[in-house]
C-alpha cells in the first residue's frame, strides 16, 4: 500500500488538476470509478432496456466521467483498493444503520423527557483521528453526524476534528469503536 | 391501505406545521434554516406519499428526488451564503 | 405484509414527530441541530423503506425500478443531511452564535 500523500503533495495534485496536468493514471483511475456509478443511476433513473436508450446512456456517461471524473476524485485509488471498498463498504452499512437507530432512541427519549434541561450538557469535543485518505474521513465525519448525540463542526484534511456533543454519555464515546470499523473498511488499520 | 396512507399524510402535515413554528418565529435567520430543512425532508416524504394514494408512484417518485435535490441546495446555498458574509446582520 | 408496512411507517411518524418537538424544544442553536439532523434522516429512511416494501407487492420489473427510486432518494438523504447540517453547522460558528451553557448547580459534583 502507498504511503498517504502530505498536505503539501494533496494541494499540488489539487493545482494540477486544475491546471489540467495531472497523469493520465489517475484520471483512468477516477474514470474506472466514476463510470459504473453514472450508468447505474442511468440504468435506474431512465428504466428502459432497449438498445438505443443503453447506448445514449454509454456515451453520455462517458463524456462526462472522462471531462470531469478527475474533479470528482482527484486522488482516486487503486482498482484494487476501489474494488475492495465496493464489498467492504455493504457491511459497515448495516451496523452503522443500527448505531444510528440506538442514537435516535437516546435522542427521543431526551426529547420527550419532562426536565430535559437538566439532562442534556451541550459542549464542543476536540480529538485527532489517525485516518489518512479523504473518502475515509468523509465516511467517518458523516457517521458521527448520524450517531450518538453528536456533529461535527469542522474536519481539517490531516484529521482534527471539533464535535458537538449534546450530553456527556455521547461525548465521550468518541473516537471509539466507528473510527476502527472506518480504517478496516478503508483498509488503513 | 389508502386510508392508512391518507392519515400519515394528515400527521406528516400536522408535524409540518409544528415545524413551521420555528421557520416562522425562529430567534435567528439559522433557526428558520433548519426549520426549513425540516419541512423540506418531510415533504420528500408526503410526495411519495401523495403518489400511493393517486396510484401513480412511477410519476411522483421522480418529482421527490428532483424536490429532496432542490431542498438540498437550496439549504446548502443559504448555509454558505451566511458562512461567506461572516455574520447574520441584524 | 401490510401489517409489517404500517408498524414501520408508525415508527417512521414517531420519529418524525420526536423531531419537530425537538426542535421546538431545545434551548439553543446547536441542540436544536441534533434532532433536526438525525431523526429527520432515520424517519424518511423508515417511511421510504416501508413505502419501497409495500410498493414491492406486485412482484414486476416496472414496481422493481420504483422501489430502488425510492431507494435512491434515502440514499442521497444519508449522503446530503449530514452535509446540510455540517454547513448549517459552519455558517452558525462564523456568525458567532451563542451557546447555550448548563447553569452550575452549587459547589461540589
Amino acid at each position: 500500500m502507498q504511503k498517504p500523500p502530505t498536505p503539501q503533495e494533496r494541494y499540488q495534485a489539487e493545482a494540477q488538476v486544475i491546471s489540467g496536468q495531472i497523469r493520465p493514471v489517475k484520471r483512468f483511475y477516477a474514470f474506472l470509478f466514476v463510470f459504473p456509478t453514472l450508468m447505474a443511476l442511468w440504468v435506474v433513473l431512465s428504466g428502459r432496456f432497449d438498445a438505443f436508450h443503453l447506448i445514449l446512456g454509454v456515451i453520455s456517461c462517458a463524456l462526462v466521467s472522462f471531462l470531469s471524473g478527475d474533479l470528482l476524485f482527484p486522488h482516486a485509488p487503486h482498482p484494487r483498493q476501489t474494488f475492495r471498498l465496493w464489498w467492504r463498504f455493504p457491511l459497515y452499512v448495516p451496523w452503522l444503520l443500527y448505531q444510528i437507530f440506538l442514537a435516535n432512541l437516546h435522542l427521543l427519549y431526551l426529547t420527550f423527557h419532562p426536565r430535559m434541561l437538566q439532562l442534556i450538557d451541550p459542549h464542543m469535543v476536540r480529538f485527532r483521528s489517525t485516518l489518512k485518505s479523504e473518502m475515509a474521513l468523509l465516511t467517518f465525519a458523516n457517521s458521527i453526524t448520524l450517531t450518538p448525540g453528536t456533529i461535527t463542526v469542522r474536519v481539517s484534511p490531516d484529521g482534527d476534528f471539533v464535535v458537538h456533543a449534546i450530553d456527556r454519555f455521547s461525548g465521550e464515546a468518541l473516537p471509539g469503536e466507528m473510527e476502527k470499523r472506518v480504517a478496516r473498511t478503508f483498509g488503513e488499520d | 391501505m389508502d386510508k392508512i396512507f391518507l392519515y400519515a399524510s394528515l400527521i406528516l402535515c400536522l408535524i409540518m406545521v409544528l415545524s413551521l413554528y420555528r421557520a416562522l418565529f425562529g430567534p435567528s435567520v439559522l433557526d428558520r434554516l433548519i426549520g426549513v430543512n425540516a419541512i423540506g425532508s418531510k415533504t420528500t416524504v408526503l410526495l411519495v406519499l401523495v403518489g400511493l394514494l393517486f396510484h401513480r408512484v412511477d410519476m411522483f417518485v421522480d418529482i421527490a428526488l428532483a424536490y429532496a435535490l432542490l431542498n438540498f441546495v437550496a439549504v446548502l446555498a443559504a448555509a454558505r451564503y451566511f458562512q461567506k458574509r461572516g455574520g447574520l446582520g441584524r | 405484509m401490510n401489517l409489517v408496512v404500517i408498524i414501520i411507517l408508525g415508527l417512521g411518524l414517531v420519529f418524525f414527530a420526536g423531531g419537530a418537538v425537538g426542535i421546538l424544544r431545545f434551548p439553543d442553536f446547536y441542540s436544536r441541530l441534533h434532532p433536526a439532523g438525525k431523526m429527520d434522516t432515520l424517519g424518511s429512511f423508515l417511511m421510504l423503506g416501508a413505502l419501497a416494501l409495500y410498493h414491492l407487492h406486485p412482484f414486476t420489473l416496472d414496481n422493481v425500478l420504483v422501489a430502488i427510486k425510492i431507494m435512491l432518494i434515502v440514499v442521497f438523504y444519508f449522503l446530503a443531511s449530514p452535509t446540510a447540517t455540517h454547513a448549517i453547522v459552519d455558517a452558525g460558528i462564523r456568525a458567532g452564535q451563542s451557546a447555550w451553557q448548563k447553569p452550575k448547580q452549587g459547589a461540589g459534583s
